[in-house]
């Protein structure tokens, strides 16, 4: 009777609840944090330290790959019980690529100062590994809706890493945030200087090497043996 | 009455005690004050009079001449260039109240650090610190504002030592990081060839006249040599310096393979540059200059962050010296290659001594299968 009961519930209900299910979420949550593409698989660190001396950047870098990952899963996902195996990262590359030249394109004609300011790394999103891996790792084996979830979850699980060192650097590096001055000139009259360190390469990664310290100090599961 | 004091408080400290938790920071005040009366009671162990705490020590004995002739020279620069005569008491006060506010920001905030890790993780502070914390305001110049000197010694300590695991575990040398730092971080404020003589007023060090090719605005070879020259505190004076070398040498803690080798790639370099052309200074202004010796005798024999093996220590100082000179003389950018000379090979050390190992292996082997085929 009861078990009758939880099936007819479970048939009756809506499409979209289904949709965000618990299980469904999970995919899209598990990236931002023990799951994360950066500082857990160590995947996509190249452009970390390439975009993130500046906020703006940063943001529009985190949704372009966002955009990529999200709807190049989609795309491999619907077609990936006709792939033939053997030539199936061609196939990827080409999906990747297409996308990523729209993102260029339409960057270039919403905001050029920024794309300007990315210049190649755009372009190499193709190159990213955080698209590919999901694609191999996620997308060739699962549904569509369910692989759109993990794309965007994945890019974001990207994004907030790039974001939280992008805010790190140009706060301590320019004492600006989206390019508004944070730190108070009577700061710098007191005698306070931008720490020059902070707009060079290495130390977006010590940055992330930070982050991954504090988060595996917290979460232990996630040291490697 | 100490150890009394002592004594009284220590079962508080142990197990089950009332500041167990505070168990490190005690074991870290007392063996400092006492020498520590634990010692070996089984299995086999070599019997030396030096421990950890007593090469520290030396170490720090052996900067002692550097530092007080750097406090001295940072007053007697101050004078000779506002233009007013002092005599030895005026120039050591006037060092004192620039050197001594570094040094004890250097020791406050690197040893605050090193307590709060050791409290932590629950294991013991140990001496290291004792000497990056003096050797960093004697490689920094004297007019660095105290909170870089701050900032740069937590970066030191965090990211250069206690991230790999403390005292032992470090890859590069602490006080080379933390002047690494303030280098890339604070580039207008300390970079190798303009620094502060007296308030408001800089003046060009030897290196940059070298870096100009103002050969003939170089002091003669003997204030090189006694140290009256503007620079960083502790790397004025080379007659300093080799005070400190042979009390190394003497006690054995300095290894002698480094820092001859070290000279010779100097050496080396400097003449191949010469007679390249590509610098006017002789062999002996290049080396007399700058924080090369400084360096060589303190910084690139660091027994935790050069190489271990005989062999590997004379690869890693012949090759210290030739990149420091390398950089000073054929990169534009950077007056002083000694910090990023020894850094980067801090970082090639032990590829170096695994290679070395290989190789004597490889050797051994090969002798052995010689051997068996006679048999």
């Amino acid at each position: 009777m009861s078990q009758e009961k939880t099936k007819t519930a479970e048939a009756s209900v809506p499409f979209w609840k289904e949709m965000f299910s618990a299980k469904n979420m999970k995919l899209l949550s598990r990236p931002f944090g023990s799951e994360n593409p950066v500082t857990v698989q160590v995947l996509g660190i190249c452009s970390a330290l390439a975009v993130t001396a500046k906020l703006q950047p940063a943001l529009v870098m985190a949704l372009s790959v966002t955009v990529v990952t999200a709807f190049s899963n989609l795309i491999i996902s619907l077609m990936r019980n006709s792939i033939p195996p053997r030539i199936r990262i061609i196939v990827q590359l080409t999906v990747i690529a297409t996308l990523v030249i729209l993102v260029d394109q339409v960057l270039k004609a919403v905001a050029f100062e920024v794309s300007k300011q990315l210049s190649v790394f755009v372009g190499l999103i193709i190159t990213n590994c955080i698209v590919m891996g999901r694609l191999e790792a996620f997308a060739m084996a699962n549904k569509p809706w369910p692989s759109f979830l993990d794309g965007i979850g994945n890019g974001i699980g990207y994004g907030i890493i790039l974001v939280i060192v992008a805010i790190v650097r140009e706060l301590l590096g320019s004492g600006t945030l989206l390019g508004h001055q944070i730190i108070p000139s009577c700061f710098y009259e007191a005698g306070y200087s931008n720490n020059g360190l902070f707009i060079l390469p290495p130390m977006a990664l010590i940055l992330v090497g930070i982050i991954i310290w504090i988060q595996r100090s917290r979460n232990r599961n996630l040291i490697e043996k | 009455m100490l150890r009394n004091f002592l004594d009284r408080i220590k079962p508080k400290f142990e197990k089950g005690g009332k500041y167990h938790f505070l168990h490190s920071t005690f074991e870290a005040f007392e063996s400092f004050l006492y020498v520590p009366d634990k010692v070996t009671s089984i299995g086999s162990h070599v019997r030396d009079a030096l421990d950890m705490k007593r090469t520290m020590i030396v170490v720090v004995l052996a900067l002692v001449p550097c530092f007080l002739f750097g406090t001295y020279n940072v007053g007697y620069m101050h004078h000779a260039t506002v233009g007013v005569e002092a005599g030895f008491w005026q120039n050591f006060w006037f060092g004192c109240t620039k050197v001594l506010p570094m040094l004890v920001v250097s020791y406050v905030v690197g040893l605050a650090i090193e307590f709060i890790f050791a409290q932590v993780r629950g294991h013991e502070v140990n001496e290291g610190f004792l000497v990056s914390g003096f050797l960093i305001p004697l490689i920094c110049p004297p007019d660095v504002p105290l909170w870089m000197l701050a900032v740069a010694t937590a970066f030191a300590v965090i990211i250069g030592k206690e991230v790999f695991g403390g005292t032992g575990m470090n890859i590069w040398n602490p006080a080379l990081l933390a002047r690494a730092f303030l280098f890339f971080a604070y580039p207008s404020q300390i970079s190798g060839d303009k620094v502060w003589v007296a308030d408001a007023v800089s003046g060009p060090t030897p290196l940059s006249h070298i870096a100009a090719g103002e050969i003939n605005a170089l002091p003669d070879l003997q204030t090189l040599f006694w140290g009256f020259i503007p620079g960083s505190v502790g790397e004025t004076s080379k007659f300093c310096i080799l005070l400190g070398a042979v009390i190394l040498l003497w006690t054995g803690i300095g290894s002698f393979r480094v820092m001859i080798s070290t000279l010779a790639g100097g050496v080396l370099m400097a003449w191949i540059g010469g007679l390249a052309g590509s610098t006017g200074a002789s062999i002996l202004q290049h080396i007399l200059s700058g924080g090369f010796l400084f360096g060589l005798v303190f910084m690139a024999t660091d027994p935790v962050t050069s190489a271990q093996t005989g062999t590997g220590k004379l690869i890693y100082g012949f090759l210290v010296g030739l990149m420091a000179m390398l950089i000073r003389i054929y990169n534009p950018a950077y007056p002083e290659g000694m910090m990023l000379a020894i850094l980067l090979m801090n970082t090639f050390a032990p590829l170096i001594d695994y290679l070395v190992v290989g190789r004597n292996m490889a050797r051994r082997r090969k002798r052995l299968v010689l051997a068996s085929k006679k048999a």
